[in-house]
């Protein structure tokens, strides 16, 4: 770090052995090589995100031209307004909100309660729950979609937002009972003993006590359900028709729409996982790693 | 509430947690998950299945046979497998170096993180829309060719009649796309791992390629497993990032799926389909589960 300069008075006689800074050097080497490699990662995982967001905020003029400049010279929402504007994205954009919500409710409900005995009892078959669950995610959506919409047609839901709400709740599923099992027991368990010697019964204790406590660790899981629906593209396309969802709308009018209007609804797509992945940084290695194990 | 402890509650509260019950709880707690399920993945299942050997009368491999004779389906299934096979070596290659340079700490870290998840939450057909802007013959990738001066015009990346570079973006899109999903896994593996196995290494002398075949990577097993068999899978279901691409120029099986139950409206023969996903996702979760079985230590699978 510092240099060692020649003290001038006392020690000017006496021969310093020389400092061997190569092990500096090395370790300094390594760490611009280290800080080189990460930035070279990120341009590769940021830049396309970067230039979507560029090719949706430009003007038709600009999208046109070429070569295209690759820095924000004119920003316009010509582009993105012209994609909002266009039949049946409103729509879309709405319902694809309103079944995410509605999915993240029912995943939940019906979720949270299986993840809480997972958590909280031994009985038995709960490995055999625990298995079966985990082989639901081994099948392909594809599989599921079709049939569904078969059974749907006669049940008289195809094409409504129930129909993919109750998909994307069934897909949702499995990771919110293994999600909200591992919040649950992350809450000790003696806090809700506890409460129940004060006096709290076994639904109060649960109330007062675990639910506050394992409050964040359920949003981040209802903010996963609502991420996986936002993104299913597939069911969604299958069980609607007219009602689509954001993706299904952009999917099924890929082949007639211009270049604009798909660089305008890729971004449309792509924004809420920014936020997400802001929101959930935290939560990600304890949701994915903890939960798969 | 208060919280004097005056009187002893009344007993019948005090009960231990394991008091006997008519309905067992947790028998309750899953029952409203495990009907839900088996409504909602058993029944069309079973459905789709059944589907796919009816016929006009009764029991048939009609449409098994119209599924084979189509050429496209052979495209599809070889795209399928190719794609697989060339996407996941690359993706687990690069994630396991990327959670390295991570657990190297360098400074900005966290900000490395974020960025590098972020795929994580994007869908395969963003991801396809994401490249396309890339890859369009009026494109970036054109665009800063044409800058730099390498090229005059810029090629065509995702002209048909050329198969290669159509098969590689679709390479790019779905390495760019996925790799954030190994990357997370194989962390949060690395981050149980002690480090006294690695410093004990070090202190023998073992030079870093040693440490991580010997040391990291053996002990990141049950991670990359997990890893491997969840982004197999995934891989197989890939679809809506070719469509995005190249149209229907590079069929994928799900495409193919989606293409006979949505446009050609024949729910039989999509469900054959389905079912060949269903079918490789199985077998390959199997061969992973074999090959990649722990020798005889007593952790439990999961």
């Amino acid at each position: 770090m510092s240099t060692v300069a020649p003290a001038p008075l006392l020690l000017s006689d006496v021969e310093l052995p020389p400092v061997d800074r190569a092990p500096l050097r090395r370790l300094r080497r390594r760490r611009a090589m280290l800080q080189a490699a990460c930035i070279l990662v990120t341009l590769f995982m940021g830049f396309p995100v970067y230039l979507i967001a560029l090719a949706a905020f430009s003007s038709r003029q600009t999208l046109n031209a070429f070569p295209k400049s690759l820095l924000p010279t004119e920003v316009s929402t010509e582009t993105i307004s012209a994609f909002l504007s266009s039949t049946g994205v409103l729509p879309a954009f709405l319902n694809s909100i309103m079944i995410g919500l509605a999915t993240l409710v029912l995943a939940l409900l019906i979720g949270a309660p299986a993840g809480y005995a997972i958590a909280r009892f031994v009985f038995r078959g709960r490995d055999t729950y625990q298995l079966a669950m985990l082989l639901t995610r081994a099948l392909p959506i594809v599989v599921l979609a079709v049939p569904l919409a078969q059974l749907f047609l006669t049940a008289g839901l195809y094409d409504t937002i129930l129909a993919v709400t109750l998909v994307h709740a069934a897909l949702a599923l499995p990771t919110t009972i293994l999600i909200t099992a591992s919040v649950f027991v992350s809450v000790p368990r003696d806090l809700e003993e506890a409460a129940q010697l004060f006096g709290c019964t076994r639904a109060q204790a649960f109330r007062r006590i675990v639910v506050p406590m394992a409050l964040p660790g359920i949003a981040a899981s209802a903010i996963f359900t609502f991420v996986l629906s936002w993104n299913e593209v597939l069911a969604a396309a299958v069980l609607t028709l007219n009602n689509r969802t954001l993706p299904a709308q952009v999917l099924t009018s890929l082949s007639d729409s211009p270049l604009a209007f798909r660089f305008a609804g890729g971004f449309a797509l792509v924004l809420p996982a920014l936020l997400f992945i802001l929101l959930m940084r935290r939560y990600l290695l304890n949701m994915w790693g903890s939960t798969l194990r | 509430m208060s919280t004097d402890v005056g009187p002893p509650p009344a007993p019948v509260r005090a009960e231990p947690l394991r008091a006997p019950r008519r309905v067992p709880v947790p028998l309750l707690l899953l029952l409203p998950s495990a009907v839900f399920m088996a409504l909602l993945f058993g029944w069309p299942l079973l459905s789709g299945i059944m589907e796919a050997f009816r016929g006009p009368d009764g029991f048939t491999t009609a449409n098994w046979e119209r599924m084979a004779g189509e050429p496209r389906f052979w495209e599809a299934v070889r795209n399928t497998l190719l794609l697989t096979a060339v996407v996941i070596p690359i993706q687990f290659t690069f994630a396991v170096a990327m959670a390295l340079l991570l657990q190297a700490k360098p400074r900005g870290a966290g900000f490395y993180f974020y960025v590098w998840a972020v795929p994580l939450a994007i869908s395969d057909l963003a991801a396809g829309l994401v490249w396309l802007a890339i890859f369009t013959d009026l494109g970036y990738l054109n665009s800063a060719l044409v800058d730099i001066g390498i090229v005059e015009r810029g090629a065509q990346w995702l002209n048909y009649q050329n198969p290669t570079s159509l098969f590689l973006t679709v390479v790019v899109a779905e390495v760019w796309r996925a790799t954030s999903l190994v990357l997370i896994i194989v962390v949060a593996g690395m981050q149980v791992i002690p480090k006294d196995y690695d410093e004990a290494a070090q202190v023998f002398g073992a030079t870093f390629w040693k440490r991580l075949w010997h040391v990291t990577l053996p002990l990141l097993r049950p991670s990359l497993q997990v890893a491997l068999i969840l982004r197999t899978i995934l891989a197989f279901e890939a679809f809506a990032v070719a469509q995005a691409l190249t149209g229907r120029n590079f069929p994928l099986l799900v495409g193919e799926t989606y293409e006979w139950s949505v446009n050609l409206q024949n729910p039989a023969v999509a469900s054959a389909v389905a079912l060949v996903v269903l079918g490789m996702s199985m077998v390959v979760a199997v061969i992973y589960l074999r090959a990649l079985r722990q020798p005889d230590s007593v952790r439990s699978g999961r």
